[in-house]
């Protein structure tokens, strides 16, 4: 049994599904951070079985809950101040996304031209399916 | 308010902004020397990617039309793209010309990725397998002149279902109107695709999905045919094979009602035989017509000309 101890200010991201947590982990950037982060994965939940987990020590990080949302919504964030959770988030599908999908129509003008981030609109909760700004076709993480 | 605005999907815009379209098109039909002068001095340009005869014309016609001047490239070697502008680039420079653009180019979403940089009014006339809202402007006109409503009716569309941009567009936007039903003929290949299909028992419009033309012709009130597109096919024998699935011939209209429309996006390969032509409910030559017309009331309305100073 590894034990990592409370935090006393930062943010913790509980009830991620299993398997999830580097995913999270390396689309948030959280390894380029100077903070303390710890993931851990496959903790035993009483809820979900097993869940995976992050720890991020810090005074100020601007998450994008968006990507978390995405990725697994079951999350939910714990802001922790003098070592109590302050606030709490449950996360929901975003309607709209911007820099994380990508569109896969070959036959998208953005796979030919630099359109920058591409909005992605929300068309499909159950398949978490959004379309492209620009051709609509469908896509999904 | 239309003006300002651009016109990259059909539902782009709501029901009662069509109507107001379609109601402007209509008067410039009863009048059409009330208009003539209704653009002067402003510039249209007509922004051609890939080929297009009928899209063009219509579009240079209806500006024509209303006092206006068309400037444009129908080669985009000639242009600066084949220096390797982007896109986004030349969106910005047309606008600065240009009162109002149309644009048509072979991939999808190029009208959008226009609209997000152009300074003025983008129409899309076309972006590849995806929009061609005008077609179905003109589809709205024709059915409205002609049936006198949008809504209670039962519409047939045979053909490509698969592919056939026109008629995605058509349905989605007819789906928005009251009490309308659709009889989707197709062979077994060429079905409607399944986000069509789910925006329907979204809204529970009915539907049925038949491969027998035959059988659908009396039950329909309006009876839009399309094309089956060589290029959409993997294979030339593919193509070949359902090419001539279904054929609407005088003997098989003979079953339709007296008041049903036959509409076409035009140009016909085999699927329209010449013997319909003469029948009084074939409109597809009458719905190029409209297409203009109605392009000539889009134009005025992003412009935002106000009729009533005319």
């Amino acid at each position: 049994m590894i034990n990592v101890s409370k935090l006393k200010r930062g943010i913790v991201l509980d009830h991620i599904q299993a398997g999830q947590g580097y995913k999270i982990f390396t689309q948030l950037g959280l390894d380029k951070l100077d903070d303390v982060v710890v993931l851990m994965r496959n903790v035993d939940s009483s809820k979900m079985g097993k869940k995976d987990l992050i720890k991020i020590e810090t005074d100020d990080l601007d998450l994008n809950l968006d990507v978390l949302g995405l990725i697994s919504p079951t999350i939910t964030v714990n802001y922790i101040s003098d070592g109590v959770a302050v606030e709490r988030k449950r996360l929901i599908l975003p309607e709209k996304v911007k820099g994380i999908l990508k569109c896969k129509n070959p036959r998208c003008i953005c796979q030919s031209e630099d359109v920058g981030d591409i909005t992605f609109t929300l068309v499909d909760a159950k398949k978490k399916e959004y379309s492209c700004e620009y051709c609509e076709s469908r896509t999904s993480l | 308010m239309l003006k300002n605005r651009s016109l990259i999907a059909p539902t782009d815009f709501t029901v009662s902004e069509i109507d107001e379209i379609i109601q402007l098109a209509n008067d410039i039909i009863s009048r059409p020397e009330h208009y003539c002068e209704a653009c002067k001095g402003k510039l249209l340009a007509s922004v051609f990617y890939e080929p297009s005869t009928r899209t063009k014309f219509s579009f240079d016609s209806a500006m024509s039309r209303l006092g206006g001047s068309v400037i444009g490239f129908s080669d985009p070697k000639s242009t600066s793209a084949a220096k390797g502008e982007t896109l986004a680039d030349s969106a910005k420079i047309f606008s600065q010309y240009a009162d109002i653009i149309v644009v048509r180019h072979p991939k999808e979403g190029t009208a959008k990725l226009f609209s997000n940089y152009s300074d003025c009014p983008v129409i899309n006339a076309g972006d590849g397998g995806h929009q061609h809202p005008t077609q179905t402007l003109t589809d709205l006109l024709t059915i409205s002149r002609y049936k006198g409503r949008l809504d209670n009716m039962t519409i047939g569309v045979c053909g490509d279902l698969k592919f056939g941009r026109t008629i995605h567009s058509l349905v989605s936007s007819m789906s928005r109107y009251d009490n309308v039903k659709f009889i989707f003929i197709s062979p077994n290949e060429l079905k409607m695709p399944q986000y069509i299909i789910d925006i329907l028992n979204e809204k529970h419009i009915p539907y049925t999905e038949t491969s027998d033309l035959e059988e659908s012709i009396p039950k329909v009130d309006v009876l839009y045919m399309s094309r089956v597109q060589r290029e959409r096919f993997v294979s030339e024998e593919e193509y070949l094979r359902l090419k001539d699935f279904f054929i609407l011939t005088a003997d098989k209209l003979s079953k339709a009602k007296e008041d049903m429309i036959v509409l076409h996006p035009l140009p016909r390969v085999t699927e329209i035989a010449t013997d319909v032509d003469a029948d009084p409910r074939a409109k597809y030559f009458e719905q190029a017509k409209c297409g203009m017309y109605v392009r000539m009331a889009l134009i005025m309305k992003l412009l935002g000309i106000d009729e009533s100073s005319l």
